[in-house]
């Protein structure tokens, strides 16, 4: 009993289809993610990770196909209710509220998760029990300095790590994260990696990211999606050592970044 | 409002006092006119006060405010019409139309966005226009007279000037009040953080929904006594008080004097209203003069007047 609970997966997809007009963007994707792993989706332009982290995180409604999250079918509930269940997202493009401070930003994500906000008296801004929390997320992204910025003031890295601090301020047991290393300058994205391998012993993480040497450097697991299928899953190793998945995507990396 | 002795608090506290102090000026120059046209200007502060609840920090564009006037002002003018007087009766009336009219409106509106958000609002407000000028018992187009003022109890005399100015103006400190810490509190940030970015504030797992309609309710409700105040102000309900180009005046008082700001919007009205009231005493074509300043607001003042006097806040 006890093995099977520990056996079954965090996360796990079946049949996941998602179709714009004729364009195929998942296709029968099965997916199955052990609690405490780090599993990064990889795959060329136009493979569909995005449409597949928005089908999780209930931003897109699958057409076909289930998904399962600890235990709960979620494949119908609405974008809210699975960031209650602890399967917190962060945003390929920054999507941040850029006019509010940086605090602000973390203490709603805090709020999010601490019932609901029909509270129309006291002030949000002075409750220990919403800027101690953000507090705390910004302190593990590194951050703390700059709480009282408007979002709008930091730089594109600085945006990205706001990101991750309000993912992580509801406390999730799942990170889905798109592309975190999108845009980063060298030495941002080994700041970014060395954060995310300190997350890995405390969260579950789906990553899906471009950066081969992120990916392969953080990665327990991997799944490759090409058009919209899985082509290969399993350890780095094997990715790396998997023909069709050289011939598909690693090849046609190597030759674009080497 | 933030406790602060910056320019900007200055300013607001010197303009609220000026208000405060009105009647006693008015009195001493025997100069009626002022007292009513500051009652006006009250009045309106308060419907624009409540306009930019949703307007400047929920980031709702809704172009039928004026609607909620006219409905607040009808509850009273019918009722007073049919023989009821109280103004326990009128207002609650009042306050329960707007916040019906509002739940109704808002639940429909609130599910489109942008521009089809700003053309549903006016279709509605416009549609309560049209159906109130189609109430013949009730004046239809011509409007209806208000008898008598609405009844409260000694010594509370709502015909007596001074006293209705000190109501009215008491009821726009308490908006103030009301608003400030609504948008402090953890609803008042659901709110802007939906103005700021709705999608996101859905995927960290806010319904943004409900929040939005919420506050738009209570902004209609608000902008409802409001429209009470205003029937017994001019002792006359009709049509014209609610239609588009109203809801147009209360737009430009909040943007005038600054969106999400909670005292801008008074800035806003009293400037709005008191640089109509000397341009038209100059020359009758004095929206040529308004025009181009409202433009030069909106084109190198951003934050309004609030913006010009300190730094644009930030929530």
């Amino acid at each position: 009993m006890v093995e099977r609970i520990l056996a079954e997966p965090l996360l796990q997809t079946e049949n996941l289809a998602k179709r714009f007009g004729g364009i195929v963007a998942t296709d029968d994707v099965a997916l199955s993610i052990t609690a405490g792993e780090l599993h990064a989706v990889i795959g060329p332009n136009g493979a569909g990770k995005t449409t597949l982290i928005a089908q999780l995180s209930g931003q897109l409604i699958p057409d076909a196909g289930r998904i399962r999250f600890a235990g709960h079918d979620i494949s119908a509930l609405p974008m809210h209710k699975r960031s209650r269940l602890g399967l917190a997202r962060s945003f390929q493009i920054t999507s941040l509220f850029l006019d509010l401070s940086v605090l602000d930003n973390v203490a709603l994500a805090v709020q999010a998760h601490a019932g609901h906000s029909f509270h129309f008296w006291r002030n949000a801004r002075l409750e220990a029990g919403l800027r101690e929390p953000a507090r705390a997320a910004l302190a593990r992204v590194g951050l703390s300095a700059r709480e009282q910025l408007p979002a709008s003031a930091l730089s594109h890295g600085e945006h990205r790590q706001l990101e991750l601090a309000m993912a992580l301020a509801g406390n999730p047991r799942m990170l889905l994260l798109d592309e975190p290393m999108a845009g980063l300058g060298p030495e941002e994205s080994a700041r970014m990696v060395e954060m995310l391998r300190a997350l890995k012993k405390e969260l579950t993480i789906l990553l899906v990211e471009h950066d081969m040497e992120a990916v392969f450097a953080l990665a327990d697991r991997i799944t490759v999606l090409v058009y919209g299928r899985v082509i290969a899953a399993g350890a780095p190793a094997d990715i790396r050592a998997n023909a069709q998945v050289r011939d598909a995507y690693l090849g046609e990396a190597e030759a674009a970044y080497g | 409002m933030s406790g602060q002795l910056t320019l900007r608090n200055m300013v607001a506290v010197a303009l609220l006092a000026a208000l405060a102090l009105l009647p006693l000026y008015s009195h001493l120059t025997h100069n009626i006119f002022l007292l009513t046209l500051f009652t006006r200007i009250v009045i309106l502060a308060m419907a624009a006060v409540s306009l930019n609840l949703i307007l400047g920090f929920g980031g709702m564009m809704s172009f039928g405010h004026a609607a909620y006037l006219g409905i607040g002002g009808y509850a009273v003018g019918i009722l007073a019409f049919e023989g009821v007087r109280s103004g326990f009766v009128q207002w609650p009336a009042a306050l329960a139309a707007s916040a019906l009219f509002a739940l109704v409106i808002g639940a429909l509106s609130l599910r489109t966005r942008g521009v089809y958000f700003i053309m549903i609002t006016l279709a509605f407000a416009q549609m309560a226009y049209y159906i109130i000028a189609g109430l013949a018992r009730y004046g239809g187009d011509d409007g209806l007279t208000i008898q008598s003022r609405s009844q409260f109890v000694a010594p509370l005399n709502l015909s007596d000037k001074v006293q209705f100015y000190y109501l009215c103006l008491a009821l726009l400190f308490g908006s103030l009040y009301l608003v400030w810490r609504l948008v402090n509190s953890r609803f008042g940030l659901v709110i802007q953080g939906a103005r700021s970015n709705d999608t996101r504030m859905r995927a960290i797992g806010f319904p943004t929904y409900r929040y939005k309609l919420v506050c738009f309710v209570i902004a209609g409700t608000l902008c409802g006594l409001a429209g009470a105040l205003l029937a017994n102000h001019t002792d006359f309900v009709s049509p014209a008080m609610m239609y588009w180009t109203r809801s147009g005046d209360l737009i430009i008082m909040v943007v005038l004097g600054g969106m999400g700001s909670v005292v801008g919007p008074v800035f806003g009205a009293v400037a709005l209203l008191v640089l109509e009231e000397v341009l038209s005493g100059i020359t009758e074509y004095w929206q040529i003069i308004l025009g181009p300043l409202l433009l030069l607001v909106v084109l190198f003042a951003r934050g309004g007047i609030d913006g010009l006097l300190g730094k644009v806040r930030h929530g």
